[in-house]
């Protein structure tokens, strides 16, 4: 009801209950309540029905924009697979001293046998090797290799050696009642963790751990603990015995067997890498981005020949910019011509403006595959004028001239489009003024034509700059090697490499490198002076 | 026509033609000369080729025939940036990038003239336009009253001898419009520069001018001072255009003694003084002005023709009376009568008898 008489009694609301401003330093509507309460009250409603009518559009955007650019930002740092699959081998490594030449003592490889033998058992051992193999090429064979034997490694004779002693340690059940001992859990703790790992695991995949075969591992991380703590006075008395048993059994080296399998283990290089790349996040990506990685005293840059994405981001911004700048020199006269012709004939040019749009992209760049190549038609047309010679054919293609070329025509209508609207708001008398005040045609068109034709050359600029920068498909056939962009990198980690982290980070830091720039225009020509249409 | 001669003449259009399509002529054979320091306004309907004229003086246009002289020397083939003519556009053309100081100093710049001195110039000129303060903004945020002003010092700093206005008060209010009439009247007069000026606003052609060129269709109807245009409109379409104006039509029954009887289509005979009439049984339209007809037969010629007429509408309009009279068959007869303490106010209704002096009634052609 309040909503209802609200408008009607508005002004004279505002009229009566001036003096009660005075005194409580708040209007009242005319049912009491205060007037900006009301107001707040009548414009909800509104408010409510415009984000309605957006929100289809925001959900959009949300789900399949937004979203995905904060994954992949996270993927660009995100490292969790390496501490979730090693941390016994990580807890160990921590007391490695990375600097020395000397691979890592046999705590260190007890511990990578059991993460290594659960992890292939999980089967995701390939996977971890993948992602350190980012890092250090080797160690992807590493892993898988040595994950296919670790099932075969002499380990057996803990478990072999428990079961002789009692049968029970053949009963799943055993760990499960002894780990449920919160004395004993803390006793043995690898033994502890490696049982809750791996009943975590069956339990996932359906599995009862009661009743599910027991791994050797499990045995050998009980022995190793047995042989390293002493048993609570409350242990049952099977654990107690084999804890006896444990003082007079000979370990088997571990060392012997993961060198057996692949000899790269003895690499101090491989373990340096997996004791870097430990923690959950990782700036490694964004190091590697930059042609940098973690060495052993913090970030360094990569050897010489390792480098690239410098110089490819590099080379996108020189050539982004080439292509922006040939843009605004094809594209300003033909705007300025459209512009000053009568709207019908302005209309029939357009739309030989907009022709290139209506071909698929991939058919255009393949046109030019043939007019520039060697024996293309725009080296034919040259040798006939005579003005290169039949063997000194230029190479228009297949490099940075190429990609250049193709992309500048792409991408034209992006520039012309808001330099004509843009012009077209510019009335030619502002021409005929400057003339009359005595001008000649060049300074009235610098002076007085060109800054305000500034805005539509400040929206196309951004428009193909942003849109070239992220170009990948016309570099890709075009550009041969020393033609093509950041962004052909970050498509080749995606589809190719799968190295995901690499490509979000390079992509990440490509974001930030417009937006850089974009904050930088308008620092510099202002944002509010970027005009799109009149 | 009371042209100055040749000799003096400053600026000269010589049987101008112009055509945009080449089918139609826009301005058909103008014959124009003004003196150094005149202030001649172009009058005329929308349409009916003024911009076109001085375009054409400005260099924008071409003319399609005949020579346009300044100064005595033929300017066709001068580029419009080396006339040294001001101009003053309808919409300001004031260039929206630069401050109004650099609007102001840039027709210095292109001069090549000193920093100090263009500065000078600058100030000297917003001071003359009274705008001394604003020079550091931008033309957006002037009033538009204000960008006038500015558009005005635009054209008068580089001190052009000459300076053409199209229509520059078209987009002001009244009361703004009336003040910037008497200023640039007074700017103009106190230069002694010779200033072409258009518009569509008669009041505004009267009261500015030296003389008053009347266009219609392309063509020059009439070039007069403003009170001759005004008491002796040379043809009925000036008669029409300038001030208000009751006409009349009929046929000449005689001219006698510089006298035309003139037979009205709608009955009566009146008394008129011929202009564009020769011969009795031409045609005619009579022009007369409101306020020059006589409803007190006392002050009339005994001799003198009478009309009959019948009073429809008194409208008090505080300085002056408006009434509106049956004439003749027609009922748009208007009369003025100045709000005197013995004036008589017509009761509508009323049956009166109207006349006037032969000489205040023109019969023009038909
Ligand atoms: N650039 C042009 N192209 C073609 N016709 C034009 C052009 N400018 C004016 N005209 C025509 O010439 C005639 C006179 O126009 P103009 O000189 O602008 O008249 P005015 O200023 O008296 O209103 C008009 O009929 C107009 O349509
Ligand atoms: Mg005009």
């Amino acid at each position: 009801m309040a909503r209802f008489t609200f408008p009607l009694t508005y002004p004279r609301t505002v009229m009566t209950s001036a003096p009660d401003t005075a005194l409580s330093g708040k209007v009242l509507a005319a049912d009491g309540t205060p007037l900006k309460r009301s107001l707040n009250r009548a414009l909800r409603r509104q408010k409510l029905r415009a984000l309605a009518l957006i929100a289809p559009l925001l959900i959009f955007v949300l789900v399949t924009f937004i979203a995905p650019i904060g994954d992949m930002l996270f993927r660009s740092v995100e490292n969790q697979i390496v501490p979730d699959n090693l941390p016994e081998t990580i807890m160990r490594l921590e007391s490695w001293d990375a600097n020395g030449n000397e691979m890592p003592g046999e705590d260190v490889f007890e511990g990578m046998y059991v993460d290594l033998a659960l992890a292939a058992e999980k089967k995701v051992h390939t996977r971890v090797g993948s992602r350190l193999n980012y890092e250090e090429s080797g160690m992807s064979s590493l892993f898988r290799k040595t994950g296919r034997k670790v099932s075969r490694f002499e380990t057996d004779a803990y478990e072999d050696a428990l079961r002789a002693l009692d049968p029970i340690w053949k009963e799943p059940a055993t760990f499960a009642d002894l780990f449920q001992n919160a004395e004993v859990a803390a006793a043995l703790p690898f033994a502890a963790r490696t049982w809750k790992r791996w009943s975590t695991f069956v339990t996932e995949e359906g599995d009862d751990p009661r009743t599910q075969k027991l791994e050797p591992y499990l045995s050998a991380a009980l022995y190793y603990d047995l042989r390293d703590n002493d048993v609570p006075a409350s242990a049952p008395a099977h654990l107690k015995a084999a804890d006896a048993l444990a003082a007079e059994i000979t370990p088997v080296a571990l060392i012997p067997e993961f060198l057996d399998a692949e000899e790269d283990w003895a690499d101090a290089g491989n373990w340096r890498v997996i004791q870097t790349y430990a923690g959950n996040y990782t700036n490694g990506y964004f190091l590697n981005s930059i042609d940098m990685m973690k060495g052993v005293d913090g970030a360094e840059m990569r050897p010489e020949n390792e480098r690239l994405y410098i110089t490819l981001f590099v080379r996108t911004m020189i050539m982004s910019l080439v292509i922006t700048g040939s843009c605004i020199l094809l594209g300003y006269p033909v705007a300025w011509i459209l512009a000053n012709l009568p709207a019908r004939t302005a209309n029939m040019l357009m739309i030989l403006v907009l022709l290139p749009f209506w071909t698929s992209l991939l058919v255009r760049t393949s046109a030019w595959k043939i007019m520039l190549q060697q024996q293309g038609v725009v080296n034919d047309t040259l040798v006939w004028l005579g003005i290169v010679a039949n063997d000194g054919r230029l190479a228009l293609i297949n490099n940075q001239t190429g990609t250049i070329i193709a992309m500048t025509h792409i991408l034209l209508p992006f520039m012309i489009l808001p330099l004509y609207s843009v012009m077209q708001t510019i009335s030619p008398t502002y021409l005929r003024a400057a003339k009359s005040l005595g001008a000649n045609n060049w300074t009235a068109f610098w002076r007085v034509y060109f800054p305000q034709s500034v805005p539509g050359i400040g929206a196309g600029s951004i428009l193909v700059f942003i849109l070239s920068i992220g170009y990948y498909i016309t570099p890709e056939l075009v550009g041969g090697t020393k033609g093509v962009f950041i962004s052909n990198r970050i498509a080749f980690h995606i589809s190719s490499s799968l190295n995901w982290g690499l490509a979000a980070a390079l992509g990440a830091i490509l974001l930030a490198v417009v937006l850089l720039l974009y904050w930088a225009y308008d620092k510099v020509v202002g944002i509010d002076n970027v005009k799109l249409g009149g | 026509m009371a042209d100055s001669h040749a000799e003096d003449a400053f600026v000269e259009f010589d049987r101008v033609q112009k055509s945009y399509d080449g089918e139609n002529l826009v301005v058909k054979d103008l014959n124009l000369s003004l003196p150094k320091g005149e202030f001649l306004t172009m009058l005329g309907p929308s349409g009916s080729g003024k911009t076109t004229c001085l375009m054409m003086l400005a260099g924008f246009e071409t003319a399609t025939h005949g020579d346009i002289r300044l100064d005595g020397q033929p300017i066709n083939n001068i580029p419009p940036h080396k006339r040294g003519i001001g101009m003053v556009f309808q919409n300001y053309a004031l260039f929206p990038h630069m401050t109004i100081a650099e609007n102001l100093s840039f027709p210095l710049e292109v001069r090549k003239m000193g920093k100090a001195q263009r500065e000078a110039k600058v100030k000297h000129v917003l001071e003359m336009v009274q705008m001394g303060e604003f020079g550091g903004r931008r033309p957006s945020q002037l009033s538009g009253g204000q960008q006038q002003r500015v558009a005005l010092a635009r054209a008068l700093v580089f001190e052009a001898e000459l300076v053409l206005m199209d229509e520059p008060l078209g987009a002001l209010d009244k009361q703004l419009r009336e003040t910037m009439q008497f200023e640039i009247k007074r700017i103009a007069d106190n230069l002694g520069i010779t200033v072409v000026y258009v518009t569509h606003d008669q009041t505004e052609a009267l009261t500015m001018s030296d003389r008053v060129a009347v266009f219609e269709d392309g063509r020059i109807q009439q070039l007069a001072p403003p009170d001759q245009l005004y008491e002796s409109p040379e043809n009925s379409f000036v008669a029409q255009f300038i001030g208000e104006n009751n006409t009349l039509e009929g046929t000449v029954k005689e001219i006698k003694n510089g006298i035309a009887l003139v037979q009205l289509d709608g009955g009566g005979l009146i008394d008129c003084k011929p202009v564009n009439v020769t011969k009795a049984g031409e045609r005619t339209r009579v022009s007369i002005r409101p306020e020059r007809v006589e409803f007190d037969k006392t002050r009339l010629h005994a001799d003198a023709h009478t009309l009959k007429a019948e009073v429809l509408e008194f409208i008090y309009m505080g300085d002056i009376f408006r009434t509106r009279l049956r004439v003749a068959g027609k009922e748009d007869f208007i009369i003025k009568s100045r709000n005197a303490p013995d004036q008589v106010r017509l009761e509508p209704g009323s049956e009166i008898e109207i006349g006037w002096l032969a000489e205040d009634c023109r019969a023009l052609d038909a």
